[in-house]
């Protein structure tokens, strides 16, 4: 079942001006690897070599960070949305 | 983009090195690391001397080559240069040989470090061609932005945490800004914020206005140097809530060093976070180069972010200075508003008594020598945290006008000071 991605500019650019993605899998790590398939630039720039997400970039799955849940072994179902934010300063 | 980048060369991604042209963006497009500007040190070191900047007035603009416009700065002309006083009451109480505050406390307009980066920031959107700003704030920076932009003739939208301490909302609406409160904590204002950015063009000060906005913290640091005669100090106790201001502070005495504008000399900078929101410091601690992100909960609601986006840099920050961290309890935090105020009087906010009460640790354990001397970094004006230490400084005493009646009061106080 779809899940829906939502990535602000300027990032948006790579993935094809769209406002929304979406891609079916069972966990956060799934939908990445989903993702990859079909636009392996931008999750090669937002993971390291190892898979793992990059330090200054923020996952969500709906309101919360996946760093407060399993991270990319996080449960995802239709409907939820994934949101991929870089880190903003403080204030 | 600004035709004539005046002293900034690029933006250019603090990881992989690439630059980007100066306009509105704060992420790199290849590994989504974040920008900074870098300047043309060649250029601005013809153009600044210790005499130029001395012979300027006195506000943060005095180091004006140093900050991200292309032309004058236009809003936030008088903010900056606030005291450093020398602390001799505090140091003998904290056990150090020389102690100095950094009183931002009495930054203009809006009593805070923040009215430095929104300086920045604004008059950087005004050159970009922006006629509405915004944020997402823990509270500070919504009182700064509301009111820089009421006095440039900006229209301003701030999004805070419901549940901030009342002195900061008023102190955000007084001005006619669009105050938005978000029923969650900062992290979750600050991703709401992020998305509202991309969708909107404004220019938001934290998110695509951040690597301007970010630098008007480094003027904290050129003053620091300034009025110390020139020289850097061996230790700067930071408040840490994102990290940002501690780096900044780093690449402030970096930059001065380059320029030939001070000595070269060891200096370690050292952060403060309250324990109830402490990833960096927790980190620091555990010696780790990466932190954990935590759900805030403290009194001192200015340092609350759990997910700290310069945390990193920070740690990095400290580590190459020699720096430590430590964190400390609300009552700690509330002994040192206490504390600054009656040796000093300063009145600071939650963030202050968190660096007092940080500094007074580093200090009894010796990772600040007590023969050494030391600045802390007092951001914000107590009158605006009022809700955090009401009900724990005493009450008055009432009486009716009466001598008989001050007198009676004063015998039984003198009688049960004798009998205690």
């Amino acid at each position: 079942m779809p899940v829906k991605i939502t990535v602000q500019e300027p990032l948006r650019k790579l993935l094809d001006n769209q406002p929304v993605v979406e891609m079916c899998g069972s966990t956060v790590g799934d939908i990445f690897r989903a993702l990859r398939q079909r636009y392996p630039y931008f999750v090669e720039r937002m993971t390291e070599p190892d898979g793992s997400v990059r330090r200054f970039v923020n996952v969500y799955v709906n309101e919360e960070d996946i760093r407060f849940l399993q991270n990319q072994q996080t449960a995802v179902q239709d409907g939820d949305e994934i949101r991929i934010i870089p880190s903003i300063a403080g204030g | 983009m600004d035709k004539q980048p005046g002293f900034m060369k690029a933006l250019k991604c603090r990881e992989c090195g690439r630059e980007y042209p100066l306009t509105a963006t704060h992420v790199c497009e290849f590994d989504f690391g974040p920008l900074e500007v870098v300047y043309d040190y060649d250029k601005i070191k013809g153009a600044l001397t210790r005499a130029t900047i001395e012979s300027r007035r006195k506000s943060m603009w005095r180091y004006r080559e140093l900050l991200p416009t292309a032309g004058e700065p236009t809003v936030g002309l008088e903010v900056g240069f606030t005291p450093l006083i020398k602390a001799d009451r505090l140091a003998k109480r904290l056990g150090i040989r020389e102690l100095w505050i950094k009183n931002d406390t009495v930054n203009y307009p809006t009593l805070s470090f923040k009215d430095r980066v929104v300086s920045v920031a604004l008059s950087r959107a005004k050159e970009l061609g922006f006629t509405t700003v915004a944020c997402a704030s823990t509270g500070n920076l919504a009182n700064s932005v509301a009111a820089n932009a009421a006095s440039a003739g900006l229209k301003s939208y701030v999004f805070i945490p419901s549940d901030l301490e009342t002195g900061k909302i008023v102190n955000s609406l007084v001005y006619g800004a669009n105050v938005v409160g978000i029923k969650g904590h900062y992290d979750e204002v600050n991703r709401l914020c992020a998305e509202i950015a991309g969708k909107y063009g404004w220019a938001f000060v934290n998110v695509n206005m951040r690597p301007y906005y970010a630098e008007g913290s480094k003027s904290m640091g050129y003053e620091i140097a300034e009025q110390l005669g020139w020289r850097l100090p061996q230790h700067t106790v930071v408040p840490m809530a994102s990290g940002s201001l501690l780096t900044k502070i780093q690449k402030s005495y970096q930059e001065l060093t380059k320029l030939g504008l001070v000595t070269d000399s060891k200096y370690s900078v050292h952060g403060a976070q309250p324990t109830g929101c402490s990833p960096i410091s927790v980190a620091q601690k555990a010696g780790l180069d990466f932190f954990k992100p935590v759900k805030p909960n403290t009194i001192a609601k200015s340092l609350a972010i759990g997910t700290p986006a310069d945390g990193f840099y920070a740690l990095k920050v400290m580590k190459e200075t020699g720096g430590a961290a430590d964190d400390v309890t609300d009552d700690e935090i509330r002994e040192g508003i206490r504390l600054l105020a009656e040796c000093e009087g300063i009145f600071t906010e939650t963030a202050g008594g968190v660096t007092v009460g940080v500094a007074k640790k580093l200090i009894a354990s010796g990772k600040i020598p007590s023969s050494d001397s030391a600045v802390l970094c007092i951001t914000g004006n107590g009158l605006k945290t009022l809700d955090a230490i009401m009900g724990h400084v005493g009450q008055p005493r009432e009486i009716r006008p009466s001598l008989r009646e001050f007198e009676a009061m004063l015998e039984s106080e003198n009688k049960s000071a004798i009998s205690a």
